[in-house]
């Protein structure tokens, strides 16, 4: 066997792995969307079927029953507030350490991102009586909060690594000009760190979308999401599966989309700086 | 500008912050079950009928839903207008003062809601929550597979002869089961089934001085004849079944036999859910040395939390829910059969109800033969069939339950597993200062 035949044996091999990797990650996906076109009796049938009648039935009843419209108007809003939110703190503060870094840096970073190894039901008695007292509960300005604060830790340690790489001459050179600090950031930061910050947000926008303790725990019927949506249709007596599949389905459209759309800057942002 | 930018902002945050409680708006907490959805979707008559109170709804799974009614109502939170909880809860929190004892109209007919079901959720003679539907536990069985058999089922058969009808019925080399029995742990899961049994094998919970009796002989032989039974006829993963995994399986043909909730009866006998509808019969739920306690008694009800500023409506609501024009309605949209059961004997009196309702007669049987307040062979301090009505059970159900659950997947023994139980109920009772 030549080097060339080697390598392109080993391409093979590789793309083959990834396919299969592929495959395994969208299959889940693949058989709720399939689940929620079967009826309740398809949905459990022994073996399981790949070959039926279809029937809308489910998107029907979901239709008839429920305000799908309101829950996911109410995913939108939380998800863009929650990541404007976190951004609006997190670029200031990301700036200020990767540029101004100082002995407690890194300690700092690693205080911030260890909140994330918090159970969230620690915090919740708090939260909850919190909002009570603010007369905030099952508003939407309440999971802005705390969507924000949940992922300021992860958005604020990817910006700290994509403004490092900015060179520090570039911004001494604005600095020479007489540019203030705020101007620094949005006039020649934030424009060379854009792909970062976009897929940032993006990751940010997805991790909200997905949530569903806080919003289960603190919404009841004003601004309740999509994931509370979801586990609304289980049933302690009586086989849901089908319904629960058509839910989901709908659920997960609107990010999937999303993430069709951002893949690029997704996947640009998330490999920005992988080859320095 | 800037003016500008920041009443936005202003307004941005006070539409975000806006509250939803207002006047004539009632937020009712609920579960995902077939009744309570069709609840949902009659509300427009409601509404119609009482100009100026319009209802949301709170779907929540069961779990949640008694996660967040409690949190609810010991903070006062004053989230819900009307929640929907069983009769573990009603007689506990009505005890406490949690929630509005319930006084309907004389046209409500209170003397009409089953006994048992007015007695499980009252305390001290006050109704606390209305029974919205009602259920006891009772036998489904494949009559065919036992016809092929050579073997009958009496009404109130015995623990000896459905072990008889589970060995002849299963078939494992063709994937049928034959009997099928709840194994996921958790108070209201395995434990409401194995309670029962434990009843009929003469156990209960705890001894007239609160020290729990889980180490007695009575406990120790139905836990056994309940592990042999499933390990020998049961489903593989027996472990991890609850009512809709057992519900799937039988609605496939798939279990000989299952004792469970009576409201499963309308969904087995449906032909648009099951593959066995023609074929199923039902029976007592089974005795080993008493018939005390041998099913349970549940309602899901409506209860009005303490508190709530729309008490009024709320009740109003409640009475419209519970009432038998409610029930009429119902089987005018969707039939006789569609209606919920177990709270109203005048449902059971309609000959169109008994036609439409293969397990009518069982049902209602099962339903006034269980006394929540003697459902033990000797004499017990505690109310319920398949609980004890006291805060404390929920954590000691769920505690034992998990030992059931790991005897059944065989990781300990079932010795082991009452010991541990007991050591868990014991320091729970005596933390809470019964002894």
């Amino acid at each position: 066997m030549t080097d060339k035949q080697r390598i392109i044996l080993k391409n093979r091999i590789a793309v083959t792995f990834a396919w299969i990797a592929a495959i395994l990650f969208f299959f889940p996906i693949f058989w709720m969307v399939l689940t929620s076109f079967k009826t309740e009796g398809q949905a459990i049938a022994v073996p399981p079927q790949l070959f039926f009648e279809p029937t809308l039935e489910n998107y029907l009843e979901i239709q008839e029953r429920t305000n799908y419209t309101k829950f996911a108007i109410n995913s939108l809003i939380t998800s863009f507030g929650g990541t404007l939110l976190a951004l609006m703190i997190a670029i200031p503060s990301a700036y200020a350490m990767a540029f101004n870094t100082g002995k407690w840096t890194k300690d700092i970073l690693m205080w911030m991102l260890s909140t994330k190894m918090l159970p969230a039901v620690g915090v919740l008695m708090p939260i909850y009586f919190l909002a009570q007292k603010f007369n905030i509960y099952d508003t939407k300005f309440l999971l802005i909060v705390i969507y924000a604060m949940m992922n300021l830790p992860i958005v604020m340690l990817i910006l700290f690594n994509y403004f490092r790489e900015i060179p520090k001459e570039i911004l001494e050179a604005s600095r020479m000009d007489g540019t203030s600090t705020f101007n620094e950031i949005r006039e020649v930061v934030m424009p060379l760190a854009w792909g970062g910050i976009a897929s940032t947000a993006l990751l940010s926008v997805i991790l909200c979308w997905n949530e569903a303790f806080w919003s289960i725990v603190l919404t009841t019927t004003d601004a309740s999401t999509l994931t509370a949506f979801v586990a609304s249709f289980q049933a302690p007596e009586g086989l849901f599966w089908a319904k629960v599949s058509a839910v989901s389905t709908l659920a997960c459209a609107p990010i999937v989309v999303f993430g069709w759309l951002a893949q690029k800057q997704l996947v640009q942002g998330l490999t920005f700086g992988a080859v320095k | 500008m800037k003016a500008i930018r920041n009443t936005a902002l202003c307004l941005t945050l006070g539409a975000l912050s806006a509250t939803a409680a207002t006047a004539g708006e009632l937020t009712i907490a609920t579960v995902n079950n077939g009744h309570m959805v069709e609840m949902q979707k009659f509300t427009p008559h409601f509404e119609e009928a009482n100009p100026g109170i319009t209802v949301n709804w709170v779907t929540l799974d069961e779990g949640t839903l008694r996660s967040r009614v409690t949190t609810d109502i010991t903070t006062k939170g004053g989230q819900f207008d009307v929640m929907t909880i069983g009769m573990y809860e009603a007689p506990i929190w009505g005890e406490r003062g949690w929630l509005e004892a319930l006084e309907f109209s004389d046209a409500y007919d209170v003397d009409d809601i089953l006994p048992a079901m007015r007695g499980g959720l009252s305390h001290d003679g006050n109704l606390y929550a209305a029974p919205f539907y009602g259920e006891s536990s009772m036998i489904m069985y494949r009559k065919d597979l036992l016809d092929a058999a050579g073997m009958t089922m009496p009404d109130n058969p015995s623990w000896g002869h459905v072990q008889d009808a589970a060995a002849a019925m299963t078939d494992k080399d063709n994937g049928v089961y034959g009997i099928c029995l709840r194994g996921k742990p958790g108070w209201g899961d395995n434990m409401a089934f194995l309670s029962t049994m434990a009843n009929s094998f003469g156990a209960q919970w705890f001894n007239e001085d609160w020290t729990p009796a889980l180490d007695s002989p009575a406990w120790n032989h139905a836990v056994n004849f309940y592990v042999d039974l499933l390990t020998n006829y049961g489903p593989p993963g027996s472990a991890g079944n609850s009512f809709n995994e057992i519900l799937a399986l039988i609605n496939e043909g798939k279990c000989g036999m299952w004792i469970d909730a009576t409201i499963a009866a309308s969904f087995v006998s449906d032909p648009g859910q099951s593959k066995v509808a023609d074929v199923i019969a039902f029976a007592q739920a089974p005795q080993a040395v008493t018939t005390r306690g041998a099913n349970w008694l549940w309602a899901w009800s409506l209860a009005i939390p303490a508190g709530t500023k729309q008490a009024d409506d709320a009740k109003t609501f409640i009475e419209w829910a519970t009432s038998k024009e409610y029930i009429e309605l119902v089987a005018s949209e969707n039939g006789w059969g569609s209606v919920p059961t177990g709270t109203r004997q005048s449902t059971y009196d309609n000959p169109n109800f008994q036609e439409a309702a293969v397990f009518a007669e069982a049902e209602l049987k099962a339903i006034l033969s269980a006394e929540p307040a003697n459902s033990t062979q000797n004499p017990s301090p505690y109310v319920g069939v398949q609980f004890a009505a006291i805060p404390e059970f929920q954590a000691i159900g769920t505690a034992v339950g998990q030992q059931m659950t790991a005897a059944l997947a065989g990781e300990i023994s079932v010795e082991e597993a009452l010991e541990a139980a007991q050591t868990a109920a014991d320091r729970e009772m005596s933390k809470a200062g019964y002894y």
